[in-house]
């Protein structure tokens, strides 16, 4: 056998910070084969993106090989000198990371920073450019030379990471390193993306290294998958392997805390995975995974935890691992319930939004983000709201909230009282009773106040406490929310991210507030972490009776927490419903696009429903129903005509279920329909 | 573009004349006046009234005010009330005096500084860095005039490297004219020095840090290469912006070495009109000076527009 494209052998990296340094990769060993597509998973800080850049041999000024060595077909790599490295980049290893704009140079056009990857292979001028509309061209753009022309800031974020692809791709690479490539793109978007990479990659012969947090996109993408905790290698084996039988309990925790597989909150609360990941640098000399191990025995701190094999390329670092798959629950399985009492609110509306339309002015025109959406938020229920960027999601959240007025003629009322418009209009009652948690719990909290000093002004302002009460109400918050006592006076600085949006969820409550509005609240947070905050706001919800409006990308996250869901795509709402119905179906195209967008953990094979080009701007909206123009069911479904014509009803299709679509509820498709076919 | 430029020119003109309306009415404002000033204080009163009535000076602000736009928009900027001549005679050289200083300063200030930012920004942490840095800083923190002295002291008196009389005379040549410039130059660039810098050291660095310099790096770019091709211009375009921010502090920088060089600029010339409340002289050269200033950071915001695609694409919307 030929030796594998890149091996890493024994492999740490230490990061000196402050004087000292500190292990960032201990001792990882790894090989991929030529053509072999290699995932690394983990949560942030394990090392993943650490090892990525290794293997370009691309470290931080303050990054150091410390020990071990990174082959290149069989070459080692790790001592080099600078010039040869910089000939391996050109021509044999390429890479694609996060954030496409900010990869590509503002100021350059597109052509001219694809045409450079050419001519570093020595092609001329004219030769490059040519060769640049040729990659955009495979890349799947459709009019490449129009794209040449542009600058990254006029690019979508799917365009701009094809356009970064054809320039990775450009030299043929024998190895491809693959840096959560579609994380921040829409479900629909990274679908895309991975399509594309997967057929590029059938073609070649090009080995992949694709680092991700998300388990589904690696199920998608890889043969084989290495889990990496705390800079080791704690697990490696076939993909479809580690995710049915996790034999560390590490993986074993990781993949509890997903909610896959249609899971929602009546059916249990989500596990996960005990205490915080050790500090950068911690020496340990036993287990990385010891303490927060529901197995470990008292020598697994000490003594050193040799790779165990379990046959078939299967490896784990836990001499345990028989024990692994069936180890105690962190938290107890049991559904969140609510009481009689508020069970018995449930089903009548709290809030109510009709004909709710907002347009900003924008320069010469109008532009319309939202079209009279008309819903209601009943008592104590959930309501997902989702749909890919620029579909009105938070522009819906923020007029609720009285961040921006809606247009004349919007009705928007809480418990049969008209609300005012903006904050402003609003009683300090009605204020409080309409509260926001945001993805970034850094901007949403003041740096320089302690703990209890934002909840407390929170409690003041919101319920008009003395700042005596307020206090108090503030430690008994935090506690509520399990912030540790000793923490109440510490500065959001010194938190952690899921401590940040605990804290930011008991500012949200100070008010004691009849509905919350989550935009994206676990969107920046890893998967244990997700699942606490989760089970906290499942909790909060059956004690306090309060309603959430929850917007995330996640599918798997608005399912287990919603009872209804609302899809909404260029300001209107597509469908609505009962959450398992909008996500079994039958469904709205846009919908059935949706939901087979997301990379499936388990690797249930479901038919891709694609749509078609870019989601237009709001600016200027297509004719007829919205979705025309990419609706995967229009061609064939003998409607075509009144599509482009005639903008569809919101119509009912079953009990409290209705979507905006012409087609007969027979033409719809539906995940269970797939799932057969 | 067009629109856009044209837009800025309109602006531009706008704050020029409310510059010169404030002028105007702070220095009516001033007690004494021009009248009391040429005649001094034991002058008596009604000869004082007798010239007050002569400069025009007896007429209400308004009317003064008025008569001086009137005449300014012909091009006629008055005669001055020191001298008894016309504005632009005394005006028009020294101008063409300062400029030439000012040209000379910032053409060797502006690359100097820039240099020395990228230098500093790429090695950055390093002993060169640190010189850069450090030195211009400390180096900005005196001020100009100290500067001026010292450099005479030191370049001038003791080491006879440099001429320390500013003004070569009427019919010098022109590297003689320069030569003679260069004193008071050094002690304008020392004070730009550290802030022009560092803005380019803060650019560079930012762009080394950026995802597109890693982009370049990945790419299998070499260090100068990714450097030249995609740091700099995205580096300069804030330093553009500060640049052009520095004028009016080149100028009022250019007054005070004038005064110390006894250079023939119009330095010396507004600090006089302003002791002689000599308003047809202080106006002028308020105008100029406005104009000057405007106009420099008319200049810098339309390349800076040049040079950012994004800004471009939002200025021909």
């Amino acid at each position: 056998m030929s030796a594998p494209t890149l091996e890493l052998r024994d492999l740490s990296v230490a990061y000196r910070v402050r004087g000292i340094d500190r292990q960032v990769l201990r001792g990882v060993s790894l090989a991929i084969q030529p053509g072999e597509a290699y995932g690394l998973v983990g949560e942030s800080g394990c090392g993943k993106s650490t090892a990525a850049y290794a293997a370009m041999r691309y470290l931080p000024r303050n990054g150091a090989i410390t020990g071990g060595s990174i082959l290149f077909e069989g070459r080692d790599i790790s001592a080099v000198p600078e010039a040869e490295i910089r000939e391996l980049r050109r021509a044999a290893i390429s890479m694609v990371y996060q954030n496409p704009i900010a990869a590509l140079n503002p100021t350059i056009r597109v052509g001219e920073q694809v045409a450079e990857s050419f001519a570093l292979l020595g092609n001329g001028r004219s030769e490059s450019r040519r060769l640049a509309v040729e990659a955009l061209r495979r890349v799947q753009i459709a009019d490449p030379s129009k794209v040449m022309d542009r600058y990254p800031h006029q690019l979508s974020g799917g365009m701009a990471q094809r356009v970064v692809i054809a320039m990775a791709l450009a030299s043929s690479p024998r190895l491809l390193v693959l840096d959560e490539p579609t994380t921040g793109l829409d479900a629909t978007v990274e679908a895309e993306v991975l399509d594309l990479l997967r057929s590029l990659i059938a073609e070649s012969n090009t080995s992949i290294l694709f680092i991700s947090h998300n388990l589904g996109v690696i199920r998608a993408m890889c043969n084989r998958v290495g889990v990496l905790y705390a800079g080791a290698l704690v697990e490696e084996g076939a993909t479809a392997t580690i995710i049915q039988r996790p034999s560390h309990p590490y993986t074993v925790g990781l993949m509890r805390c997903i909610p896959r597989g249609g899971l929602d909150k009546y059916d249990s609360h989500l596990d996960t995975i005990p205490g915080t990941p050790p500090p950068l640098g911690t020496p340990l000399p036993g287990c990385v995974f010891v303490n927060r191990c529901a197995i470990a025995r008292e020598s697994c701190a000490t003594a050193p935890t040799p790779v165990t094999d379990l046959g078939n390329g299967h490896t784990t670092r836990c001499p345990y691992h028989a024990e692994a798959a069936s180890m105690p629950r962190v938290v107890a399985s049991e559904p969140v319930t609510a009481s009689d009492e508020h069970r018995a609110e449930r089903g009548r509306d709290l809030v109510t939004v009709a004909h709710l339309s907002k347009t900003f002015a924008q320069g010469d025109g109008d532009v319309r983000v939202l079209s009279d959406v008309t819903l209601s938020l009943r008592h104590g229920e959930t309501l997902g709201l989702v749909g890919e960027s620029g579909s009105g999601k938070t522009t819906l959240a923020k007029t609720l909230l009285g961040i921006h007025p809606p247009d004349d003629g919007s009705i928007l009322a809480i418990d049969g009282k008209a609300l005012g418009s903006t904050i402003d209009d609003r009683t300090a009652h009605e204020v409080a009773s309409i509260q926001i948690v945001f993805q970034n719990p850094d901007s949403a909290l003041n740096r320089r106040h302690s703990v209890t000093r934002i909840v407390a002004r929170a409690v003041q302002k919101l319920a008009g406490a003395t700042p005596q009460a307020s206090e108090e109400r503030a430690q008994s918050l935090l506690d509520s929310m399990s912030v540790d006592p000793v923490l109440h006076s510490a500065r959001p600085g010194q938190l952690s991210g899921g401590l940040k949006q605990r804290v930011a969820i008991a500012r949200a409550f100070a008010g004691s507030p009849r509905v919350v509005v989550c935009d994206e609240p676990t969107s920046a947070l890893d998967v244990s972490v997700q699942a606490n905050i989760l089970n906290l706001l499942a909790d909060l919800q059956a004690r306090e009776n309060v309603s959430y409006i929850f917007i995330s990308h996640d599918l798997g996250v608005v399912r287990y927490l919603s009872d209804r869901i609302a899809v909404m795509y260029l300001g209107r709402i597509m469908e609505i419903g009962p959450a398992q119905d909008v996500f079994d179906g039958p469904h709205h195209p846009y919908t059935e696009a949706l939901v087979s967008s997301i990379p499936d953990v388990d690797g249930e094979t479901r038919v891709r429903v694609r749509l078609g080009g870019e989601v237009p701007s709001p600016a200027a909206p297509p004719t007829g129903c919205v979705l025309h123009p990419r609706c995967p069911r229009r061609i064939g479904s003998g409607v075509e005509d009144l599509c482009t014509s005639t903008e569809p009803p919101l119509r009912e299709i079953g009990p409290g279920h209705a979507i905006r679509c012409h087609l007969d509820v027979g033409q719809l498709g539906s995940a269970s329909r797939a799932a057969t076919a | 573009m067009g629109a856009y430029i044209l837009r800025r020119v309109g602006l531009a003109l706008v704050t020029v004349f409310l510059v010169t309306t404030a002028i105007f009415f702070m220095t009516h404002i001033l007690p004494g006046n021009a009248a009391e000033r040429i005649l001094g204080n034991l002058a008596e009163r009604e000869n004082v009234l007798l010239l007050e009535k002569q400069l025009g000076l007896d007429k209400p602000v308004l009317v003064q005010y008025t008569s001086w736009l009137g005449d300014a928009v012909r091009g006629d900027f008055g005669e001055s009330i020191q001298h008894r001549v016309p504005v632009e005679k005394l005006l028009v050289p020294s101008v063409g005096y300062s400029l030439r200083l000012a040209l000379v300063a910032f053409l060797l200030t502006i690359p100097i500084s820039i240099i020395g930012g990228i230098v500093a920004g790429v090695f950055r942490g390093r002993w060169i860095d640190r010189a850069i840095t450090v030195g211009g800083l400390s180096a900005a923190v005196v001020p100009e005039f100290v500067w001026a002295v010292l450099l005479v002291l030191v370049l001038g008196v003791n080491l006879h490297w440099l001429p320390t009389n500013a003004f070569p005379g009427t019919d010098a040549s022109v590297p003689e004219i320069v030569h003679h410039l260069l004193l008071p130059s050094v002690a304008l660039i020392l004070v730009l020095f550290g802030y022009i810098s560092r803005i380019a050291r803060a650019g560079v660095v930012e762009a080394i840090e950026s995802d597109y310099v890693r982009t370049a790096f990945l790419k299998g770019l070499s260090r100068p290469a990714a450097i030249r091709r995609h740091v700099l211009r995205n580096a300069l375009l804030p330093t553009i912006a500060v640049t052009a921010s520095m004028v009016p502090y080149l100028v009022g920088g250019l007054v005070a070495v004038e005064i110390i060089f006894n250079y023939p600029g119009f330095g010396g010339l507004l600090l006089k009109a302003v002791q002689y409340r000599d308003y047809p002289m202080l106006q002028s050269a308020v105008l100029i000076i406005s104009v000057v200033i405007v106009g420099v950071q008319l200049v810098a915001d339309i390349l800076f527009a040049v040079l950012n695609p994004r800004i471009r694409q939002k200025v021909s919307q």
